[in-house]
């Protein structure tokens, strides 16, 4: 199954970049969960965590605050004016 | 010593002190353009993808929001311009406002008055001196600009543009900043805001306006399009503050450079004449001394 390319932006800087299979974040109408081959999509998040979970199964989470997220051909961004990994 | 010498090697002192502030001066600022030029590449992804989603927005969905669509009539248009705190960076704050002044003409050509927003104290000495009037200023901060101002500077500009035309609102925002071209070349940049001039994607859906790719927008497109724009705004001035950091470093580097190397020249130049006057005095005390021995020789 092809992987999911996800990167997470902030304004200064690009917190963490790579590839996952799935992607779980809440947006102003509540949790959504992202999966490969998912519809090209526009949302904005309502602050919060973002968790990315790994090829491996590992899971990490990064914190988004005032953000959106756009899904675009497996590729992920999530982008905020603030962003750490938790 | 002769007065013509000590004046000479008063010179070179002078030219050899000043020559060590322009040197450090220079290296303070090669430093720093790396890093401005890092923050820089930094925010490159954000802007990217904020700029990605908002064309998104504007070419999968036929909302007509008010930051997207042209004013039929503009009265008033706002200037925000990007200069430095500090000058001795040669031409770097008279371009950009040279630039301005420019933008002010056309501008008020096309019949519209101007307000101003200005960024760093050497745009804001240049209003108050010629006594004219700004909206806000923003001094301090831009040898390493912060998102904070970024935003404030955004949200003052964007309260602007909301309010009416008929309370003062703004209906076009310009900015003007120095790019950084190369470490030899900062060119100013005069870019249109808002309203958003969105690159339309390349195929044209010129037959069936109504039909748009499969493109989801939570909650809705102009809801996303509301909280996209003031983030846009956002991004692109923080870039334009790093932009304008990056170049004003370049810039002090180059200038100090050269002020550094007329230092050099001016350090010769006083050295040969020094030389040439405590020569001339050798000669004259040789010449007193002969005639003086030859005065008593001839006395006797």
């Amino acid at each position: 199954m092809a992987a999911l390319n996800v990167s997470v932006v902030s304004a200064d800087q690009e917190v963490w970049s790579g590839e996952a299979t799935m992607v779980v974040a809440r947006t102003v109408e509540g949790e959504i969960g992202i999966l490969p081959g998912h519809e090209p999509m526009l949302a904005i998040l309502a602050g919060g965590e973002v968790r990315v979970t790994l090829p491996g199964g590992e899971k990490i989470t990064a914190n988004a605050e005032d953000g959106f997220l756009s899904v675009h051909s497996n590729a992920v961004q999530v982008v905020a004016s603030r962003a750490e990994l938790a | 010593m002769g007065a013509q010498l000590r004046v000479y090697r008063q010179k070179i002192k002078t030219a050899q002190t000043t020559k060590k502030i322009t040197r450090a001066m220079e290296l303070i600022s090669a430093s720093r353009i790396q890093r401005a030029q890092a923050r820089v590449a930094a925010s490159t992804p954000y802007s990217n993808a904020i700029t990605r989603a908002v064309s998104a927005v504007a070419s999968y969905s036929n909302v007509a929001h008010v930051l997207t669509t042209e004013p039929e009539r503009v009265d008033r248009a706002a200037i925000v311009i990007f200069t430095s705190d500090r000058g001795l960076a040669g031409a770097f704050n008279s371009q950009v406002l040279r630039e301005a002044e420019e933008l002010t003409e056309l501008l008020k050509s096309q019949g519209k008055s101007v307000d101003y927003f200005l960024v760093g104290r050497k745009s804001v000495g240049y209003f108050s001196f010629r006594r004219r009037d700004y909206e806000r200023s923003w001094i301090g901060g831009t040898d390493s600009p912060v998102f904070e101002t970024a935003k404030e500077i955004s949200d003052a500009v964007l309260e602007a543009f909301l309010r009416d035309a008929a309370d003062g609102g703004v209906d076009e925002i310009h900015i003007v900043y120095n790019r950084m071209v190369s470490r030899m070349t900062q060119v100013p940049v005069v870019t249109r805001l808002l309203p958003l001039e969105v690159v339309e994607s390349d195929e044209a859906p010129s037959d069936k306006q109504e039909v748009f790719p499969l493109y989801e927008f939570e909650p809705d497109a102009e809801t996303v399009l509301d909280g996209l724009l003031p983030v846009y705004i956002e991004s692109r001035i923080y870039n334009a503050m790093l932009q304008s950091s990056a170049a004003k470093h370049a810039a002090t580097q180059k200038a100090m450079k050269s002020a550094s190397d007329n230092a050099d020249k001016l350090i010769t130049d006083y050295t040969r004449l020094a030389n040439n006057a405590r020569q001339s005095e050798i000669t004259q005390q040789i010449s007193e001394i002969v005639g003086g021995a030859d005065a008593l020789s001839s006395a006797k």
